[in-house]
């Protein structure tokens, strides 16, 4: 793993190091390159700039690239007309508390699987990997009956409560993965330093594996940030509504408020991106990561 | 040891129990978890799946019932048509037009960073935003689409009211995330030493050849890897039919999963609903299976270094 996440941050130097030569060859490429990028670019600009018209003005043609005048208010009526703050304080709040059971759940048991021996890890192992296969449709219906005996329909805990059984079967792979590539020479001078395996995982693994934790935690971030069906199943009160589940009624009664639907998509959209360019390189990394789950 | 400190007691348990007791505390959190949220779930569902069951009067056992309704439900063989077709089309599609991405997001050329980072962007966009955003481009009248569409003259398109069309923009709107495996491929591009070039080049290997004897055999694990997730995810769409065109126009967005959702909590037919998800099941199996006996065996390892 740690060859690949080299090579990918690598690549990028070598690309300035190499000497721009001309070729049609490059040129080709480059030309391609920048067709297709307009093409992945322009819903973007559409999307943000439809944000930002006058109510009749999105229904121009030829449309206005650039709005005008430009509505910021669009935003403040959008998040107003619902109470999008509200939906964005839930949201954060199940980020939140999943963030943690998933951080923590699954590197405690990824701790187990991966540097400690006992009878029966291999085949709990084997476990982990099967569960990860079974399509959750499968168990969709069997599990909403379930919440519903517990009474917990239009609460939070179906949302959160599973998380902390494990941190989901992904994440304790990936984490596995990880431990397993530090040395075992640490936690050895460890176990002579006196430390039980509860203080090695805690004080030694936890603060190693950082750059493992950094990328579950956004994988949980947006897991959990863009999660629609599980709001969909479990919540019915509206003061409970997380920001999806909140797009998605907004959108059924602004039928053609465009400028408005297209602010609160935005609107939902922007933390995601702007994660993305706080942490560009462990999401680039993820594909890294992927592929080691093949070697 | 033994001999020097004879004064020890002996210890309560063994090493190897305290060890053994120990290891499962570790995964222990996990263990929970697969008899409640997976094991117990499994064997309920199957189950429900032979029952007749509205959530309010009490189950109705039914053996195999459920299964025998199956071969005369026509809207589940409309759903299975709209899936298998999606299928067909987007998988292949994403996976080829990823790869080319990779491929090129390889080569040095300037401003290669922002690229990547272009081609990658849609492919985090939350889904539920996703759908407002794209239900507005497929717009008839005003929408991004049909306004290009207008600019080289083609005339406007119903792309989610008309039967031939709203599959089809699915399956565009599914495209735009190709980034997502973009990603994978240019990690696994970007492994592969030089100095498989360099020697290929020596011997005279051309672009093409190199891109045919050298980087395909070794990313086909990879290929291969996004071909089976891709399948799986591509029975699984629900977002994108549920919201933007709600399985309609006649039922041709009728995906599997959607049918599956409404067979629980439109109509409330849990025990269907529970036979609709082992048909799921053994679906994905089945094609799971049929992949990697047919395609499997071209994939390429690697000795292990």
């Amino acid at each position: 793993m740690a060859t690949i996440q080299k090579s990918i941050s690598n690549a990028d130097e070598e690309v300035w190091q190499d000497k721009p030569r001309f070729s049609y060859w490059r040129v080709f490429i480059w030309a391609l390159l920048l067709l297709g990028a307009a093409m992945m670019f322009m819903p973007f600009l559409w999307m943000l700039s439809s944000s930002l018209k006058a109510e009749q003005s999105v229904f121009q043609y030829p449309p206005q690239l650039v709005p005008d005048p430009v509505m910021w208010s669009n935003y403040v009526e959008a998040l107003v007309y619902k109470p999008f703050g509200t939906y964005i304080r839930n949201t954060l709040f199940l980020v939140a508390v999943n963030l943690v059971a998933v951080l923590v759940m699954s590197s405690f048991v990824a701790y187990g699987f991966a540097r400690l021996r006992f009878p029966g890890r291999d085949a709990w192992f084997v476990v982990v990997l099967a569960t990860m296969m079974m399509p959750y449709y499968v168990l969709m219906v069997p599990i909403f009956i379930m919440f519903t005996r517990l009474g917990w329909i239009d609460t939070y805990l179906p949302l959160t409560v599973p998380a902390f059984f494990g941190g989901g079967a992904f994440n304790i792979f990936l984490m596995r993965q990880f431990f397993r590539s530090i040395p075992t020479e640490l936690s050895d001078a460890a176990v002579i330093d006196g430390c039980n395996e509860f203080q090695i995982y805690w004080t030694i693994m936890m603060p190693l594996a950082k750059p493992a934790l950094v990328s579950i935690a956004i994988l949980s971030f947006l897991f959990t940030w863009n999660d629609f069906l599980g709001p969909l199943l479990y919540i019915k009160s509206p003061d409970l509504f997380t920001v999806s589940i909140g797009l998605a009624g907004f959108r059924s009664i602004m039928r053609s408020r465009w400028d408005l639907l297209m602010a609160a998509s935005s609107a939902m959209t922007i933390p995601v991106v702007a994660l993305f360019f706080a942490a560009q390189r462990y999401f680039f990394e993820s594909g890294g990561i992927t592929l080691t789950g093949l070697k | 040891m033994d001999a020097v400190q004879p004064v020890v007691k002996k210890p309560l348990l063994s090493l190897g129990a305290k060890k053994t007791i120990i290891g499962y505390i570790f995964i222990a959190p996990f263990i929970l978890g697969f008899f409640i949220w997976f094991l117990g779930p499994t064997l309920y569902s199957a189950y429900l799946s032979m029952t007749q069951w509205n959530l309010i009067s009490p189950a109705k056992f039914v053996g195999l019932g459920n299964f025998q309704h199956m071969l005369d439900d026509k809207l589940l063989g409309q759903a299975l048509k709209v899936t298998v077709i999606y299928t067909l089309i987007s998988v292949p599609l994403g996976l080829v037009l990823g790869f080319l991405l990779a491929l090129l997001m390889n080569t040095k050329v300037r401003g290669i960073r922002l690229f990547r980072t272009i081609y990658y962007l849609p492919s985090i966009v939350p889904a539920v935003a996703n759908a407002v955003l794209w239900a507005w481009i497929f717009n008839t009248e005003y929408g991004l689409l049909n306004v290009i569409l207008r600019f080289f003259g083609v005339s406007k398109i119903a792309w989610l009211i008309d039967t031939r069309y709203a599959l089809p923009a699915i399956i565009l709107m599914g495209l735009w995330g190709v980034g997502g495996g973009m990603i994978i491929y240019l990690a696994g591009l970007q492994g592969i030493p030089a100095v498989y070039y360099e020697a290929a080049e020596i011997d005279g290997a051309g672009r093409i050849q190199q891109l045919f004897n050298i980087t395909i055999p070794l990313m086909s694990p990879v290929l291969f890897f996004n071909l089976i997730m891709g399948i799986i995810g591509s029975f699984q769409v629900f977002t994108a039919g549920y919201l933007l065109t709600n399985g309609g126009p006649e039922n041709t967005t009728l995906f599997f999963v959607l049918y599956l959702y409404r067979n629980a909590f439109q109509y409330l037919n849990m025990g269907y609903a529970a036979a609709l998800g082992w048909l799921l099941f053994f679906i994905i199996l089945a094609l799971t299976l049929i992949v990697f006996r047919y395609i499997g065996k071209n994939v390429y390892y690697e000795e292990a270094r």
